[in-house]
């Protein structure tokens, strides 16, 4: 996260991503040229469900603006149910995020298969965009990490 | 109710029943009741109390009392049966060496808010017909009844008592409560209105772990705030990202296991209302996956063990409520 009165304020987004589908889409969409921001910053995890709630709460402390978190669709999972389990608990986390204040545009789940490497890069600039228009994380942040 | 109580344990003791009984004892003032295991007759003739201000949950002492040599004997009120049915249901207590004598439960008293009305040296108090009558060092108060209830008996679930192995008293109902109107009311204000009132009340928090200790569902042996990797172990909170992961963690790593026995707000020395995390998490449980209550059971599964293939998608949060 810059801020930077003569620069447009870039967000720092983390994208933690499945390795069977997601990251396999993202490699797609850069095997197929597709552009997307140099602000994702990706994370490969065993499966979407890998991700617990500390995680979202440490990327966010540690100065990103916006998760997302992208797996395989639902029934698709590499390991039968994983994705299923994730989406209940960010259901969850999103709400209590959102109850605090936080605001819920800073957080995403998007499943996103192997194959869908164009829409793993739409995702991503929409993404980028959403949370730039928001600006810097203020409400979740910590204080000691912020880069000045 | 206290005589009766004192009676049957002594019952239970000489029969060989039980060999000891877990109850309450005074502790330092009238209203300062604490958990207490009793082994002879003479102990509970002496030490037992059971008033208005008997508000502590006993359930999670016996996740350690059950694996003990022989049966302990236990007073739950019908809050504290909830979170003792959802112990056994995750085999953290032993049933077979529990002995449950079911109670009536509350309203109990909250001392904090006689206190509140300027009220100080309390040495004991008298319900008469929903006046309480307050004996103090500095003479007799009185205040309504209704007044110094604990927020968690004025919006309780249910007087029913889901596990025991005989009742005192009359068998009680699941109540109709109003216990999420408050998180409704949070619900519908803005984001920054929100936010505002979370950091009022959690930057509060001094980090005490009252609320993990109290827990009925925070069982776990090893705990994730005393991992000394994590950077919080164990230490007051240094900005307001620390109070908001305390917070946030805390209630997720008991949600849909969490049976609202309100706990956390009774022991929490700042007074900031705990429950309402909790309960944020049992609304949006029933909402979007069925009504749950834990505890309720000991068979059917948890909801966060458990899915079903057409779930709502996470994006819901972005429909629902005030931005």
């Amino acid at each position: 996260m810059q801020v930077n009165e003569n620069k447009e304020f870039e967000p720092l987004i983390v994208a933690f991503c499945c390795n069977w589908c997601s990251y396999a889409g993202a490699d797609l969409s850069g095997t197929n040229r597709l552009n997307y921001p140099t602000n994702v910053k990706i994370i490969r995890v065993p499966c979407s469900c890998r991700v617990n709630p500390m995680f979202i709460l440490r990327a966010f402390q540690r100065g990103a603006d916006g998760v997302i978190l992208c797996g395989c669709h639902p029934g698709d999972c590499h390991y039968t149910s994983g994705n299923y389990f994730t989406r209940r608990r960010m259901t969850l986390l999103f709400s209590m995020l959102d109850f605090l204040g936080i605001e819920r545009d800073r957080t995403r789940v998007e499943w996103v298969s192997a194959a869908e490497g164009a829409k793993f890069a739409a995702t991503m600039n929409e993404f980028t965009e959403a949370v730039k228009k928001l600006g810097p994380n203020r409400r979740l942040e910590d204080l000691r990490c912020r880069k000045q | 109710m206290q005589e009766a109580m004192i009676n049957r344990a002594k019952q239970l003791l000489a029969d060989g029943t039980v060999n000891r009984v877990i109850g309450w004892k005074r502790g330092e003032f009238a209203y300062d009741i604490t958990p207490a295991v009793f082994d002879s007759a003479d102990e509970l003739d002496s030490d037992f109390v059971f008033d208005d201000f008997t508000a502590a949950n006993v359930s999670k002492y016996l996740v350690k009392e059950s694996k003990k040599e022989g049966k302990v004997l236990a007073f739950l009120k019908p809050c504290d049966t909830y979170s003792f049915n959802q112990l056994v249901k995750e085999h953290r207590v032993v049933r077979e060496n529990v002995y449950i004598i079911g109670i009536p439960g509350g309203p109990k008293l909250d001392a904090e808010k006689i206190k509140a009305k300027g009220i100080t040296g309390i040495l004991g108090v008298k319900n008469e017909n929903y006046t309480l009558k307050i004996d103090t060092v500095y003479g007799e108060e009185t205040m309504p009844f209704y007044e110094a209830v604990l927020d968690k008996c004025a919006s309780c679930k249910s007087k029913k008592h889901v596990v025991y192995d005989e009742l005192m008293g009359d068998e009680g109902d699941v109540l109709d409560s109003d216990r999420f109107d408050m998180v409704e009311k949070l619900e519908n204000m803005t984001a920054q209105e929100r936010y505002d009132f979370w950091r009022e009340q959690l930057s509060k928090c001094i980090r005490c772990n009252a609320c993990r200790n109290v827990c009925p569902a925070c069982t776990c042996e090893k705990c994730v705030f005393d991992n000394p990797a994590s950077g919080v172990e164990n230490k007051a909170p240094a900005d307001s990202f620390e109070e908001n992961m305390f917070h946030i963690i805390r209630a997720f790593h008991v949600a849909g296991r969490c049976t609202d026995c309100g706990e956390c707000s009774r022991v929490c020395p700042q007074n900031i209302p705990l429950h309402l995390l909790n309960r944020k998490f049992i609304k949006d449980i029933n909402e979007l996956y069925g009504n749950y209550q834990a505890g309720e059971d000991t068979t059917s599964r948890a909801p966060l063990n458990d899915y079903r293939q057409d779930d709502c998608e996470a994006g819901i949060v972005h429909e629902r409520g005030v931005e």
